[in-house]
């Protein structure tokens, strides 16, 4: 086990260094700071304001912002749709695949423009190369570089001393494609392709392999979907395995890369945000308190994954570490990542809310498969995805603020402003839209016939497959623990598939509520920050940079994720944890 | 009267109508404003008919025993008795003290100045009164003539008689206090209903209590929390189902009691009505909840210098007679120029003399020729068997001399120039065209005050000195006090103008003031503490009345200010964090047998049962009696606040969220425990 928690702490490691860095870089890019590859790329820019006619320097309010994400959101929903509705008609189809039913369209449309990726179909039976790389990568792009986008937004709100600007939408989405994701997913995808990711247009081809039997091989632009894929915390696999596929994963460098890849902006965004409300510090609490729960959440997924359950201690299962064997729970892992890479990822695409896999959730043991519905049961806050992840834990900060703030006998406020009723209102509609769409939508999926539809197991395990599907889906993840469908698909193409539709519409539609719920909350919330007076700071005000603030700032997470998932968790994996029945 | 200092919570005349009320206000329409505490009513309600359906013999759908469904109930109409209970005892103590002051509200007869009589229940503004000594004062007012000596311990408590005179900053008068001497005329400046004294009837009582901008923030939150655990109980349901089992209406009832933040929320009302209380008992009257809150606030205290960091009056300290003059010889002349200043500086000087052997003179009045102090002259003095002796500031008594042909020595110049460098204020005294000497006058700072400015610089407030002194004496005695910041030779608008350019920075401001003059400035001030003793426009200008008239009060009203937030916050937070405990109470407990193998009645979740608690029944009776229990037992902490220290910020985070935050998870796991061992095994739940 030592060598896999060496592995976990370079890779720590590796993130502690890259988030200065990258966040300092970001912090230049929407503080309209000079950055070298604006010498390349000005153009560009001022080419796509001047096409969609837009004055980049005319500030918006929080309600015109959020009006332009809106409009952004629509236009890519119908565009992605049109998409998917239209594949049997356009190029770059070599399987002559036929359009995936509109049910499934529809949660896929809703999947990829809220950032979700979560997938009811596997990739290379469904989607052409035009969809996946037109249609779904594009998504991959703008999606998260919305998200990135609304957390600047909300920074320039915290930190306005007057005013109502928040920005300007159309130049952050256009900065942050340009100048963020663009460059770093093209140097990350020729890494990758160095490494054996696939990158082509070829047609699938049959290949008989070593024991005899015939396999047919899907090809594709691979990686350059699985770059932004996981830069951009989407998720969503080219390739029905996800990441366990060698052509989107291909080994231990890649493994080690996508990961870091996953965390780099959700992290990095925190250093941006010290340094554009002024102080560094404020940046590294949150980026602490973050990396406080990762490491738990690490923790307990390796150490539950290399040792034996109940179950399989009473089933006989020989799960000791002996002489070339690593022991624990290795099922339906890669053996060319093995426990403690498989363990770091699971934890690494669900505190984000990026969901890929390269390993089966659905194999791990009760309490692993406990902890990723336990990341995401904190709203996707533990760096979560790209700009969500930061202005969802802002949201559990003016929580921690307020309960503080008064501990301390002060009206709360944060970063010298006031927060009042109406800051209150909108963070607590923020504590609960979640819990309120997850716990719904999985009341409907287990208790209602048509939800059943979908199961595959019963008991704790069907139960979990529920529950997860709605938590991934209602927390814009996108990770999926399989077992719970939307999509019936006979053979290849789509010839006679049909989606479920039920499971389709409300995992659809729960996506695009949280998804835009807490944009607009924010976005409120910032436009009322906005034209608050900041009061100067003394020893008297709550420090937000203290550790101890980090300790409650965790204490709130954990309290309110914990205890409103808390029953939920306990009649899936907890369940499978304690029990040494085998269900 | 003085109940405010003596009542006890759990006196019994304050207990006995508390318990009565906490009955009364199980109307739901009083409970309809507070979410938490109607949702456990409601919970209650329908325990309640679950039960008579069960005594009645039908059916409910579930095994639950009757016992236990009537527990639950009872429980759960006790957790509403308890927070009616709380806010009752909280209200109490003022309505005791309403009472009293009600009983003060006389219904006399006012005498106008043109000798007719009105009741004074129909004076207008305007009216001209004149009251006799033993008379009551019909209305609020300010006199107009006289000078009388005024008993006002009806209000503040205090029963030495205070003076009350036409002009300057005592012209006030209260409408229920009583004349003791002398006779006064008044002109009434409030209308009936509308006095000090109405307002402070209504205040005590609670009657005019609207929630503050941070009760309206809490109670939001509070009911957000309330609304996720109302969704988490109802999806457990079905979750439940699928698993196998069936959860009683009763038990998802009683989980849900248990999950909303009940402490808290019924304590809430009974914390802000306390920190009004508290205020009252220091004989503060907050004329709104909100300035109480803002107290906590406080980034800026602006004080006056005298009277706050210095005993009221400057003393005379030593003589210092010129060249070729004795001690006792200025002595003698200070003290005969001073007899008839009856201002504390003259009389100390007058103390001063009596050291060095002097009496007081016997002298034939009309031998001596009194010069009183004026504003022009700046000096005053007596003419006495021919001398002309004058004792005033320096430079006045230089140019009286020069007047008279003499010419003041240098060593008088050096002699005040060094006195008021060293923070002290010089009197220069003369003899005809000899100047014979100086008078050293020295602000005594007062005991503790350094101690109070580092105190204040913890809590992050920063003192500012007002003083009229010039920059070189405020310079000293702001060194001497410790105080961090002082505003010399302060004018009323000077002192608006600060408080301005603090409010401008983002600066909360707090001061205190009597005057006429500070209206403006208490006005602007975002907690303005009016003394009582000041004039009536000084009290409407501010936010407080201080009745002790004690400027130093304001440290203690930042204090309380602080202490009710902190008193939310921290059972706030322990109202969170025992719903880990009551989680790992009843969840086992439902889910005891859940998953089980055929023939056994314990399945993988009972292993959560931490508590080892005694049976399922039990268990979540347990959780339901502590939650109730645990509102009693924080009454004193609500009534009494929790204790504030000034060790900063971060520290004092830190202390409370060990004290609440983990006590919070800890306490309820022993609490719950106790209670099961006391049901289940001596009583057999």
């Amino acid at each position: 086990m030592l060598q896999g928690w060496i592995q976990i702490a370079i890779f720590f490691a590796a993130l502690v260094a890259i988030v200065p860095l990258l966040g300092g870089y970001m912090a230049r890019v929407f503080s309209g700071q000079p950055v070298l590859l604006e010498r390349v790329l000005g153009p560009v820019e001022r080419l796509i304001y001047a096409a969609i006619r837009v004055k980049p320097d005319r500030g918006q309010d929080w309600k015109a912002y959020a009006r332009s994400v809106v409009l952004f959101s629509i236009a890519s929903f119908v565009g992605l749709y049109a998409i998917m509705r239209l594949q049997g008609s356009l190029p770059w189809n070599p399987e002559g695949f036929k359009a995936p039913p509109w049910d499934l369209s529809f949660n896929t449309t809703a999947s990829f423009v809220t950032n979700t990726n979560w997938q009811y179909y596997g990739g290379e039976t469904t989607m052409s190369y035009f969809t996946q790389m037109v249609g779904l990568a594009v998504q991959n792009f703008v999606s998260a570089a919305v998200g990135i986008a609304v957390v600047i937004a909300v920074i320039r709100g915290i930190v306005s001393r007057s005013g109502t600007s928040l920005g300007n939408f159309w130049q952050d989405l256009t900065r942050a494609t340009l100048y963020v994701l663009l460059p770093i997913a093209f140097v990350a995808a020729l890494v990758l392709v160095s490494q054996g990711v696939i990158q082509n247009f070829s047609s699938y081809s049959d290949v008989t392999g070593v024991v005899g039997s015939v396999q047919h091989f899907a090809f594709g632009p691979v990686a350059s979907q699985e770059a932004i894929k996981e830069l951009g915390t989407n998720g969503g696999g080219f390739f029905n395995v996800n990441s366990a596929m060698p052509f989107e994963n291909s080994n231990g460098l890649t493994n080690f890369l996508e990961m870091l890849l996953v965390l780099s902006i959700p992290a990095a965004l925190t250093f941006t945000y010290g340094r554009m409300v002024g102080n560094r510090r404020q940046g590294w609490a949150l980026f602490a308190a973050m990396s406080v729960m990762f490491i738990a959440a690490v923790a307990v997924v390796y150490t539950a994954e290399s040792n034996p359950t109940p179950a399989m201690t009473a089933a006989g299962v020989n799960a000791q570490t002996t002489d070339g064997t690593t022991g624990g729970n290795l099922l339906d892992k890669e053996q060319r990542f093995g426990i403690a890479n498989s363990a770091l990822f699971n934890a690494v695409t669900t505190v984000t809310s990026c969901g890929a896999v390269n390993s089966a959730m659905e194999s791990f043991t009760g309490i692993g498969g406990a902890v990723p519905m336990a990341n995401m049961g904190t709203s996707e806050v533990i760096f979560g995805g790209v700009g969500s992840g930061l202005y969802g834990m802002l949201l559990f900060v003016i929580l921690a603020v307020f309960i503080g703030g008064l501990m301390v006998g002060r009206t709360p406020e944060y970063l010298g402003k006031k927060i009042e009723a109406r800051e209150i209102k909108l963070a607590t509609l923020g504590a609960l839209y979640m819990p309120f769409a997850v716990l719904i939508a999985t009341g409907l999926g287990i208790a209602t016939e048509y939800g059943k539809k979908s199961l595959y197991s019963g008991g704790p395990q069907g139960f979990s497959e529920t529950l997860y599907a709605y938590m991934s889906q209602g927390n814009n993840n996108g990770s999926a623990f399989a077992g719970y469908t939307g999509f019936i698909q006979p053979e290849a193409g789509n010839a006679g598939s049909f989606g479920i539709t039920f499971a389709d519409l409300l995992g659809g539609g729960t996506m695009i509520f949280v998804r835009f719920v807490p944009i607009l909350i924010v976005l409120a919330i910032a436009g009322s920050l906005a034209g608050k007076k900041v009061a100067p700071t003394g020893l008297g005000t709550l420090r937000t940079d203290s550790p101890t603030f980090v300790v409650l700032l965790i204490g709130i997470v954990v309290l309110i994720g914990a205890l409103t998932f808390f029953p939920a968790l306990l009649l899936g994996p907890v369940v499978q944890g304690l029990t040494q029945e085998l269900f | 009267m003085n109940p405010r200092r003596s009542a006890s919570v759990f006196s019994p005349e304050i207990l006995r109508p508390a318990v009565g009320a906490s009955f009364a206000k199980l109307d739901p329409r009083v409970q309809l404003g507070n979410p938490v505490m109607f949702i456990v009513e409601v919970g209650a309600l329908l325990t309640s008919i679950i039960w008579i359906v069960q005594a009645a013999g039908g059916s409910t759908g579930s095994n639950d025993p009757a016992w236990f469904t009537l527990t639950v109930a009872v429980w759960l109409w006790l957790t509403v008795v308890f927070a009616n209970l709380a806010e009752a005892l909280a209200e109490g103590r003022g309505k005791a003290q309403a009472d009293t002051l009600r009983s003060m509200r006389t219904d006399t007869v006012a005498t106008l100045r043109d000798g007719t009589t009105k009741p004074a229940g129909e004076l207008a503004p305007g009216d001209v009164v004149v009251i006799e000594a033993g008379e009551f004062i019909p209305g609020d007012g300010t006199v107009i003539e006289g000078i009388a000596s005024v008993d006002e311990s009806a209000i503040t408590g205090e029963s030495a008689p205070v003076i009350r005179e036409a002009g300057g900053d005592r012209s006030a008068v209260t409408g229920g206090t009583r004349v003791l001497s002398d006779h006064i005329v008044v002109e009434i400046t409030q209308e009936p209903g509308k006095t000090f004294l109405d307002r402070m009837i209504a205040l005590v009582e609670g009657a005019e209590r609207r929630k503050t901008p941070n009760e309206i923030a809490l109670g939001i939150l509070l009911a957000g929390m309330t609304l996720v655990f109302l969704i988490v109980v109802v999806s457990l349901r079905p979750f439940a189902l699928f698993s196998g089992t069936d959860v009683s209406t009763t038990t998802l009832i009683a989980l849900l009691i248990a999950l909303i933040p009940t402490t808290i929320g019924a304590l809430l009302s009974a914390i802000g009505i306390a920190g009004m209380d508290r205020l009252v008992r220091r004989n503060v009257l907050a004329l709104s909840g909100r300035a109480v809150e803002a107290s906590g606030d406080v980034d800026v205290l602006l004080l006056d210098k005298t009277g706050t960091i210095t005993l009221g009056n400057r003393e005379a300290t030593a003589f210092l007679p010129m060249p070729g003059v004795g001690e006792s010889e200025l002595a003698e002349a200070a003290q005969l120029a001073s007899l008839a200043d009856e201002t504390p500086e003259g009389r100390s000087i007058v103390v001063l003399a009596k050291q060095y052997g002097l009496r007081e003179h016997e002298f034939a009045p009309q031998s001596a020729e009194f010069v009183p102090f004026t504003a022009q002259t700046r000096m005053s003095g007596v003419n006495i068997n021919g001398d002309q002796l004058r004792k005033g500031a320096g430079d006045a008594i230089i140019d009286w001399i020069e007047s008279e042909g003499g010419s003041a020595p240098p060593e008088l110049r050096r002699e005040l120039d060094e006195i008021s460098s060293e923070g002290g204020t010089p009197l220069a005294v003369a003899r005809n065209n000899k100047v014979l000497g100086v008078i050293y006058l020295r602000d005594i700072i007062k005991d503790g005050m350094t101690e109070r400015f580092d105190q204040l610089r913890q809590m992050g407030i920063r003192t500012v000195m007002i003083t009229g002194d010039n920059r070189l004496t405020a310079a000293k005695i702001a060194k001497e006090s410790g105080v961090d910041d002082f505003l010399a030779e302060a004018t009323p608008e000077a002192k608006l103008a600060l408080i301005k350019q603090e409010q401008s920075e983002g600066r909360l401001v707090a001061m205190t003031g009597d005057g006429t003059n500070d209206a403006p400035a208490l006005a602007q001030a975002d907690v303005g503490v009016a003394m009582n003793t000041g004039t009536q426009a000084a009290r409407e200008a501010g936010n407080m009345v201080d009745l002790d008239s004690n400027p130093t009060k304001l440290i203690e009203i930042v204090e309380v200010g602080k202490q009710l937030l902190i008193t939310r916050g921290a059972l706030t937070t322990f109202s969170i964090a025992n719903d880990i405990a009551k989680y790992f109470a009843i969840l086992p407990a439902i889910f005891a047998a859940t998953y089980a193998v055929s023939g056994s009645t314990s399945g993988p979740l009972d292993k959560l049962n931490l508590m080892n608690l005694g049976s399922p029944n039990s268990a979540i009776i347990s959780a339901i009696i502590f939650n109730a229990l645990v509102i009693p037992l924080l009454v004193p902490i609500a009534l009494r606040g929790v204790t504030y220290r000034p060790i900063g910020a971060t520290a004092l985070l830190r202390r409370n969220m060990l004290i609440y935050g983990l006590g919070g998870i800890i306490a309820p796991f022993i609490g719950i425990k106790l209670i099961d061992l006391i049901i289940h095994n001596l009583l057999g739940a």
